[in-house]
């Protein structure tokens, strides 16, 4: 039970001298003893493995060691920052599906993992961070560079470990791997002592897990998954919201055959782009605080809401009570706990998105929906996006030229702002790994990182991380990482010299009264660049460039490059649903009247 | 499962909640669940933990009050915690629920006879006894054990320990 407990197994000089004698026999071939860490790197190998992002440090050194003496072909790559190396596996695990995983040292070193874990921990992202820790004697004793890293971490992780002996390290990988990347997805930490990592382990490399209270795989609910088909039978003018849950049970072709099965409109949330595509007529775009109008008026219109692997996040209810309150709500999810959370719902089915959906099918038919096709189509046409191609250069001009000449085939990794709301709008995300965002955490400065891991993941395909100057300077020292690694990476930064929501906000609400927004000191993006051996720097500043800038950038295959875009400093996103308001209150475009301050938090 | 099946799992809302969490006894189980009931508001009154049959469980009953809206909410998500075998809520109809007591209690040659009768009456051993003073141990629930201190204090009581509620499903379901 306790946490504390600190076991004095094997001294490290002790553990030395049995490394190179003692020969085990294992159940079938004798074997010679690894230490904790060679251990470690074979676990990470039975996975799967493909590359470790970390930075070193005292307390990691003989795991770092074991890299190169087990002669193993996970590929560790150096990064400049640890919290870059989290957003790194973040994108990589975003876009393949399979775990990150960080290596990092122990005190500050896991400390700058934090951030990155909480990202991965509100955005479900399967994530393995190792970290180094002091030698078990001095736990608890203020040793240099001890943290408390499995404590500072516990709310924010799926599950966490710290080793106390060697001989666990074989089962403990096995286990964060499964646990990381079933049910719900998360992050998990190992923390390792240096004396447990550099000891011998004995320990069978394939061991049995002991998970007794991890039961992941939920058959499909066939009575739910009935009470639903019956609810949908009923509806004139239903919804489809799909999140992130689609793409990670890769459910998008069931979602598309149960959309077009039932000829019912399908909107996502902001995490959930690329679960449906956006040029596929019965899509109507992102949903919630700057979302598309017509996919929120759907809200306020439907008979019936299905919710497919979103967990009704504040973003997209707005007033919890108010949110399609008249109609048949049903949630499907695979974490019981997202039930009757937000909003109180008719039906649920806890389970896999894509067996539910696969199921649901089966008992649906062509539902008599023409009428709301056509009412949303008016919308459609009524309420499009837009905005102005004179005047100052408008970031939503730049991302839909990037939009046209991607043919939306491009991976887009944004930060958090501003731009990422207009690059939500604008950039049609088509394909189900297309799309990477900070949605729940709202961590600046993952943009880039993540574009990077997107790289790592697919070598070929063209990636932009479309990024505010303020995100950007969080985590700009990857540029190294990207040049060394001659990763194609393309660096949109959209510059207005501002930290443009908040401003936003200062404005709409504050009386314009700005505090802490004016990002003056920028340095300038292309020259800085172009520091780097192997990037490249374009600057743009007017909307004739638009095009052959960009144009530059995807043709400069050798390395990154960084776009400086010096665009409208005080432009302001729409629509907007003030936070905290029903979605009835959104609005279209800058009011004319002074708005009350917004009741909820951000 | 629709919402007109009610969740087993929940009791009715009757001012106090005792939960019984059965276990994989691992580091840090304890601080995960404290975490989350202090992150959604709620004060843990009582908290017995102590090793099941099976020493790879352990088995935790937490007293607990606060808003009754949220009960379903942080029972699931206890029972999403990796280490956790199972989570349930209980009423003192469905399960026993006892609690243990130690009283000590001044009382001079000319007062005991007196404090005898009230332990005494209430089923309590005196498992220590000086010239000066003495230790009631008594066992029940809770309410009994609030009856008996408020009957002593007329004495002077010295200290009082208690150990918090235990409980344990009636029938042969599981706990």
């Amino acid at each position: 039970m306790s946490a504390t407990a600190v076991e004095h197994k094997t001294s490290p000089e002790k553990a030395k001298d049995q490394k190179s004698s003692i020969e085990v026999k294992g159940p079938s071939v004798s074997r010679e003893v690894l230490d904790g860490a060679q251990a470690l790197v074979r676990g990470l190998e039975r996975q799967g493995v493909e590359y470790i992002w970390g930075l070193s440090g005292g307390a990691a050194i003989p795991i770092f060691d074991a890299i190169v003496t087990t002669g193993t072909k996970i590929k560790l790559v150096l990064v400049r920052h640890e919290q870059g190396a989290t957003h790194i596996a973040d994108g990589y695990a975003r876009v393949t599906g399979r775990p990150g995983v960080v290596l990092v040292t122990s005190g500050p070193g896991a400390t700058n993992t934090v951030t990155g874990i909480l990202t991965a921990h509100m955005d479900s992202v399967p994530m393995v961070v190792l970290t180094g820790q002091t030698i078990s004697p001095m736990l608890g004793k203020d040793a240099f560079q001890e943290a408390d890293v499995f404590g500072i971490t516990m709310p924010i992780v799926k599950h966490s470990y710290l080793v106390k002996k060697t001989n666990d390290i074989p089962r403990i990988v096995k286990e964060a791997f499964h646990i990381a990347n079933t049910g719900r997805p998360g992050p998990v930490l190992i923390d390792i002592p240096k004396d447990v990592s550099s000891g011998p382990c004995t320990a069978d490399l394939d061991p049995p897990m002991d998970l007794p209270g991890y039961n992941p795989a939920i058959p499909v609910d066939k009575a739910g998954v009935m009470a639903i088909a019956e609810a949908l039978r009923k509806s004139k003018r239903p919804v489809l919201l799909a999140g992130h849950g689609v793409l990670i049970s890769r459910a998008w072709d069931s979602l598309r055959r149960l959309a077009e099965t039932l000829q019912a409109p399908v909107t996502t949330t902001l995490l959930g782009k690329g679960a449906f595509p956006e040029n596929h007529p019965l899509s109507l775009g992102m949903l919630g605080m700057h979302g598309t109008a017509y996919a929120n008026k759907a809200m306020i219109e439907c008979d019936l809401v299905m919710s497919i692997g979103s967990r009704f996040d504040d973003r997209i209810i707005g007033q919890a009570p108010k949110f399609c309150k008249d109609a048949v709500r049903i949630h499907i999810d695979i974490d019981a706990a997202e039930i009757n959370k937000m909003i109180k719902v008719h039906h649920w089915c806890v389970g896999d998105a894509r067996e539910i959906l696969d199921e649901l099918t089966q008992h649906v038919r062509r539902l008599d929906t023409n009428d709301w096709l056509n009412h949303l189509n008016g919308y459609k046409k009524k309420y499009p996006l837009k905005y102005k191609k004179y005047g100052g250069l408008k970031m939503q001009y730049i991302l839909d030229e990037l939009d046209k000449l991607t043919g939306c085939n491009a991976i887009i990794s944004t930060d958090v702002g501003q731009h990422q709301m207009w690059s939500a709008q604008f950039n049609k995300t088509i394909r189900p790994d297309g799309w990477l965002s900070s949605g729940g955490a709202g961590t600046m400065g993952y943009g880039f990182p993540a574009a990077i891991g997107a790289q790592f993941a697919k070598p070929k395909d063209q990636v932009w991380a479309v990024v505010g100057d303020g995100g950007f300077q969080m985590t700009m020292c990857e540029l190294a990482t990207a040049a060394l690694h001659k990763l194609p990476v393309k660096v949109l930064v959209l510059n207005n010299h501002y930290l443009g929501m908040v401003r936003q906000w200062q404005e709409l609400f504050f009386e314009n009264r700005e505090s802490g927004v004016n990002l003056e000191g920028n340095p300038d993006f292309a020259k800085l660049a172009e520091c780097y051996p192997g990037a490249k720097g374009f600057t743009l500043k007017r909307g004739a460039d638009i095009r052959k800038i960009l144009k530059r950038a995807m043709d400069y295959t050798d390395g990154p490059s960084v776009i400086n875009a010096e665009v409208e400093k005080a432009d302001n996103v729409y629509p907007m649903i003030p936070a905290g308001r029903a979605i009835e209150d959104m609005i279209l475009e800058a009011p004319k009247y002074k708005m009350e301050k917004p009741t909820g938090s951000t | 499962m629709t919402t007109s099946v009610a969740n087993p799992h929940i009791a009715p809302y009757t001012g106090h909640h005792t939960i019984s969490v059965y276990v994989a006894n691992k580091p840090g189980v304890l601080a995960r669940i404290a975490q989350v009931f202090a992150r959604r508001g709620y004060n843990i009154e009582s908290l017995v933990v102590s090793p099941a049959m099976d020493g790879q469980f352990s088995r935790m009953t937490i007293g607990l009050s606060g808003n009754p809206e949220g009960m379903e909410q942080i029972i699931k998500q206890t029972s999403k915690l990796i280490d956790v075998l199972r989570c349930t809520d209980h009423t003192d109809d469905d399960a026993v629920v006892k609690e243990l007591a130690l009283v000590k209690v001044g009382a001079s040659a000319a007062q005991r006879a007196e404090v005898l009768q009230i332990g005494e009456h209430f089923g309590c051993k005196t498992v220590d006894l000086t010239e000066t003073s003495m230790i009631l141990q008594c066992t029940g629930n809770s309410e009994k054990i609030d009856a008996l201190v408020g009957m002593l204090g007329k004495f002077r009581i010295i200290e009082l320990v208690r150990t918090g509620k235990v409980l344990m499903a009636r029938g042969d379901g599981l706990t």
